[in-house]
């Protein structure tokens, strides 16, 4: 196969912005994804296949029968997972990641998230650090994701966001019921109420339509194209640039390394199971926390005996995501509108500052619910089964409301992603094996932010509340981030500041693996700016036919 | 005389004669086709709207079974057995030919049984599915679960 310039693995949220920008810079891409590509037409409305309640299978994938997975309990027994099932940590995987059928929040972390550990200091038992970047380094860089990416919302109301030389480009969708509802309840309160930004078209723009506000939102594909992820922005253009080609259904097995040390390609298996090889100037990793360490540690050599950038036992360590917590009410009168994507309204009162607690959560009110959905929400005295369960969903669905958020997690060294001494995939490569468990704290965090949950439905008149806590054990899932820490120090991260391997010059991490913490935010924004950063750096040191 | 029973008394005009009857079923037999709709029926209960029966939730179950939930057909086999092992044991019959009263006893026991209870869960959970999910899948006839709610559904553009 003719050899290129760059090959990214994986076309979601970061590397599809790496194969535009790179592409757009004149260098010759492969991007090699996964999954399939889907379009507006592969959108079904299903309540019990997408991504989100996926009882009936996977959406957008992976598969249940060809990627399976390990994750050991807490008592330490294994136990191999499905793709569609509890304990997988599942990301789709296609042709934009989960941006294709993500909620779509579009956070700027906030400055303190970045000097987590120059803010609060050490925390016992965990490996909670600064970033090597600040905010100001991603400042840029987020700016150009909105407006490329796209993002609707109105954050002028938040006195705590870090400081932004642009407004968004979109204005927010006009408030459902549960804004106005919440929005004056959070005033009395003292909290600051704000739109939620979204990577989700209020109006026309990118040559895509508005929301039609449909209450399959989150977990789907959008019908009419509106939600904005990787695969309707950046990687149409890149494929545009002539310089850019794109391989679905094309599974990595391993990163090639010379007897020098550096990078030379990917293997990988295409759409009909053949292997190939694919000779690249640089390799660009991007398949998130789990499958990026996973592909790191299966490129094993001579050279690098425990995997690429493993040297000490850093790669899939301080795996996390977010646990949400918060809580549910019930409103005395009928408040369901049948308005997607339902949230509408946050406060980030909660995400710093915090007497006695390192950190926060930002909160919100949640998407909206489909019937389906409210059955695994119910208080916890409801009988499970029965009229008593019956009545009271018919008495309640159309009167529940919920507010919770995503607790920023202390990370843990122990929580981590290896390979599998035994269970293999489909195509023979060895599959990921998660363990590990949530630092106490984060749980503290967590009930924490429940307990302001619940005050601001109280505040706005619900009469009966309960609140939704965070268990234990290892999080992860859409909003997994961490494996493959971002560090000045060799010896205590993987990549440095550029998200470039320590010891492989021309072998660059770029998704949520390199994020040092992961905020009390939906991480997709960060990841996207941050891909944006990195391949400003690939670009300027791009020396002709090599990378210098 | 519903569709159900319909079905079930016409097997037993068929077995009568020498015809071999066809099942409605895919995956399960009558008889344990019976037993299931019978827990079904307590599950979610009809009311002054329709319950699990009506809404068709075996007949999700069922389809399940012999599609992406095939690997628990194993499962329902032999929990569905032991719910009727029960039954009988408590009350001298199968479980759908017991009173309501004596039927809710014995799920009462089922979820006290440790054994038996995560047969029971996997039961709520696919009879939750089957009558607020998606009417593609063989449950929620006639959108029976959402109208209950009050959640309209307009017919969806695109391919719903």
């Amino acid at each position: 196969m003719r050899r290129v310039n760059a090959v990214v693995v994986g076309a979601g949220a970061g590397g599809g912005i790496v194969a535009k920008e790179l592409a757009e810079a004149g260098l010759s891409v492969v991007l090699l994804e996964r999954g399939k590509w889907y379009t507006a037409f592969d959108c079904r409305k299903d309540d019990l296949r997408n991504q989100r309640t996926s009882v009936l299978g996977n959406a957008f994938g992976p598969d249940d029968e060809r990627n399976p997975r390990v994750a050991v309990d807490l008592k330490g027994r294994a136990h191999l997972v499905r793709a569609s099932g509890p304990g997988y940590s599942n990301n789709a995987a296609c042709v934009g990641g989960g941006t294709l059928s993500y909620g779509a929040m579009a956070w700027r972390y906030m400055e303190k998230d970045f000097r987590m550990r120059s803010t609060y200091g050490q925390v016992a038992g965990s490996t909670l650090e600064d970033w090597p970047i600040s905010y100001d380094d991603l400042e840029p860089y987020y700016e150009k994701a909105e407006w490329e990416i796209g993002v609707s919302g109105d954050d002028s109301g938040n006195p705590f966001r870090a400081p932004r030389r642009k407004p968004l480009p979109m204005p927010p969708l006009p408030p459902n019921r549960e804004f106005e509802i919440l929005h004056p309840a959070a005033k009395r309160l003292g909290l600051h109420p704000f739109h939620i930004p979204m990577l989700r078209n209020s109006v026309p723009y990118n040559g895509r339509g508005p929301c039609m506000r449909c209450r399959w939102c989150v977990g789907f594909a959008c019908e009419v194209n509106a939600k904005c992820g990787t695969q309707n922005t950046v990687i149409p253009k890149a494929l545009a640039t002539g310089n850019c080609e794109l391989r679905t259904e094309s599974m990595a097995r391993q990163i090639l390394t010379d007897e020098r040390g550096r990078a030379t390609g990917v293997e990988y298996f295409d759409a009909r199971d053949r292997l190939q090889r694919q000779d690249a100037d640089l390799v660009v990793v991007s398949s998130a926390a789990v499958e990026s360490a996973r592909l790191l540690l299966n490129s094993k050599s001579a050279l690098f005996p425990n995997g690429l950038g493993n040297r000490y036992d850093w790669v899939g360590r301080n795996f996390q995501g977010h646990s949400y917590t918060g809580a549910f009410g019930i409103m005395p009168y009928d408040i369901y509108d049948d308005l997607g994507p339902g949230a509408a309204i946050a406060v980030c009162d909660y995400n710093h500052g915090n007497p006695g607690l390192a950190g926060g959560a930002m909160l919100a009110n949640e998407f909206i619910r489909l019937p389906y959905q409210f059955v695994g929400m119910l208080p916890p005295d409801v009988p499970k089964w029965g009229l008593a369960h019956k009545d009271f969903m018919r008495s309640f669905y159309r009167r529940a409301i919920a507010v919770q958020g995503p607790t920023q997690e202390m990370p843990m060294f122990s929580a981590r992603v290896e390979v599998d001494p035994a269970v293999r995939d489909h195509w023979g490569i060895p599959v990921a094996r998660l363990s590990g468990d949530k630092h106490p704290h984060t749980i503290e965090i967590g009930a924490f932010a429940a307990a302001r949950a619940e005050e601001w439905l109280k505040e706005a008149g619900a009469v009966r509340t309960w609140k939704k806590l965070a268990g234990p054990g290892f999080t992860g899932g859409q909003h997994q981030a961490g494996t493959c820490r971002m560090g000045d120090d060799p010896k205590t991260s993987v990549v440095n500041r550029y998200c470039q391997v320590h010891e492989i010059d021309n072998l660059f991490v770029i998704d949520g693996s390199v994020h040092v913490t992961n905020g009390g935010f939906n991480p997709v924004l960060t990841i996207m700016a941050n891909a944006y950063r990195a391949s400003d750096y690939l670009v300027k040191g791009w020396k002709g036919t090599r990378y210098r | 005389m519903d569709r159900r029973k319909f079905i079930v008394a016409g097997l037993g005009g068929a077995a009568a004669g020498c015809a071999r009857p066809r099942s409605p079923w895919r995956f399960l037999s009558v008889t344990e086709a019976r037993t299931l709709e019978a827990v079904c029926a307590h599950i979610i209960p009809a009311d002054k709207d329709p319950g699990a029966v009506e809404a068709g939730v075996a007949v999700f179950i069922d389809r399940q079974l012999s599609g992406f939930y095939k690997p628990l057909q194993e499962t329902y086999r032999q929990g569905i057995a032991a719910i009727d092992r029960l039954s009988v044991s408590c009350g001298g019959h199968a479980f759908a030919d017991l009173p309501a009263r004596l039927q809710l006893e014995v799920l009462q026991r089922i979820e006290r049984d440790p054994q038996l209870k995560p047969f029971f869960d996997l039961l709520v959970a696919h009879s939750m599915q089957g009558f607020y999910g998606d009417p593609r899948h063989g449950g929620n006839r006639e959108r029976v679960g959402w109208k209950m709610l009050g959640v309209a559904s307009p017919p969806v553009r695109g391919r719903a």
